[in-house]
């Protein structure tokens, strides 16, 4: 019942949400958190879960600068 | 380093590996599914052993609960609301699917919102929504609610097998162990914030990583599961989705309908404190949730051993062989987040 991957909000009405999974167009409940389109959204159960925060830094090069500090090879 | 040549880095380390044994539990069926799908198993050094644990809603669900959405969808006027899996799974008798091949009225929906309408389109029959899940799905359930009460409906109830992760991730240190690390469920954190499990990592003095559900995140968090080993520690990989608070709208929304409760779960009996049931006020929209304790195995099933890793899938005598995705015995095979399916389409033989 959960959908792995974020998908993209490319319609809005009231608190429905259409919401794009590579072309896999879904409508989804938006009540539990505030999105705008072309947000990456995370939907459990037909339902918007969390909204992601793309003003990150790229993803990967954040990861790994989260365990750059666990010693390599140890 | 740069990214490129830190992956080539982890991608090797994690297949070359040839320390002590690493066992990883990932806690979350969703993880399960997108650990096979990514073909991640074949990626690690044996020496690196993957253990699927309890949080597959489908596999964790009773018999008892079974039993009575089945003799709910037998009643006359009454339609059973459910998600996919849970459908095929056999109470003690027979499974939702074997009752609506009897003619009992149950629907399969996609999202429990779908609900709503339906009890309003159909006024004449009462619809029960068979309320499986963990943090993530009670948000959803708690709308259901709201939206009954809003639109003044009274031919909707939920009933609930609500449960939460931190109890249950304790129970199977104490009582399976030999677990060194926890993929820690990246929706679940979505929704809790990150600090439940931070938390868990201090109090048990095992190490836990936020992941999120791509390969490359998972390949990574596993190498700094690796790397924490016996060093206890909490990181979180998955930072764009999971916020130290996580969704306050959501908690709210769960806090008003639903209280904190003991609850059953298949193999590891009853936990205190490790379930959500809808308030006293509410009770008007539960369909009989309490007591649903009783719970059994399907004849020769080791469900009970796979949930807590105590043996892997393949290690159940009926595994691959009477057992099937086409003729499951166990829930763990039925779900298409449960361990047993996962490691047989995987070819995890
Ligand atoms: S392989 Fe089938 S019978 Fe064995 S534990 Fe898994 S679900 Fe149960």
């Amino acid at each position: 019942m959960c959908v792995a991957l974020p998908g993209k909000v490319i319609g809005l009405e009231g608190t429905k949400a259409t919401v794009d999974f590579s072309g896999n167009i879904v409508t989804a409940e938006a009540g539990l958190v505030k999105v705008n389109i072309g947000d990456r959204v995370l939907v459990h159960a037909g339902c918007i879960i969390q909204t992601m925060d793309d003003s990150m830094a790229d993803e990967l090069e954040e990861m790994f600068r989260e365990i750059e500090d666990i010693s390599v090879g140890g | 380093m740069a990214a490129d040549n830190f992956l080539q880095t982890v991608i090797e380390e994690l297949k070359n590996y040839d320390g002590d044994e690493v066992r990883i539990m990932e806690v979350c069926g969703t993880h399960t599914a997108a650990i096979s799908e990514n073909g991640i198993p074949a990626m690690l050094s044996p020496k690196i052993r993957l253990i699927s644990g309890p949080g597959c809603p489908v596999c964790v669900t009773v018999t008892a609960v079974i039993d009575k959405l089945v003799e709910l969808s037998l009643t006359e006027n009454t339609c059973v609301l459910t998600f996919g899996d849970l459908i095929r799974v056999k109470g003690s008798k027979m499974s939702l699917a074997d009752a609506k091949a009897e003619g009992a009225n149950v629907r399969m929906l996609y999202s429990p919102m779908e609900s709503i309408a339906l009890a309003k389109e159909n006024p004449a029959i009462n619809y029960v929504f068979a309320a499986i899940g963990f943090e993530t799905t009670t948000p959803v359930y708690a709308m259901v609610i709201e939206k009954a009460i809003e639109e003044n409906i009274n031919n909707l109830k939920l009933l609930t097998s609500l449960k939460t992760m931190p109890e249950v991730i304790r129970w199977v240190v104490n009582n399976a162990g030999g677990i060194d690390g926890f993929i820690a469920p990246g929706h679940v954190a979505a929704v809790t914030g990150e600090g439940v499990f931070k938390d868990l990592a201090k109090e048990l003095g095992i190490p836990f990583v936020v992941s999120g559900f791509e390969g490359e995140q998972l390949l990574l968090t596993i190498y700094a599961l690796v790397k924490m080993k016996g060093k206890g520690g909490f990181k979180n990989l998955y930072k764009k989705a999971v916020t130290p608070n996580g969704n306050e709208t959501a908690q709210k929304c769960v806090d008003k309908y639903f209280e904190c409760s003991d609850s059953s779960w298949r193999g590891m009996g009853k936990i205190s404190g490790s379930g959500m049931i809808l308030r006293q006020e509410y009770k008007q929209y539960d369909a009989g949730s309490a007591g649903l304790d009783e719970d059994h195995m399907p004849p020769g099933c080791s469900c009970e051993k796979v949930l807590v890793g105590k043996i892997s899938p393949n290690q159940c005598p009926l595994f691959g062989k009477s057992c099937t995705p086409d003729n499951a015995h166990g829930a763990c095979m039925v779900s298409t987040e449960g361990s047993c399916y996962n490691y047989y389409i995987s070819g995890r033989h």
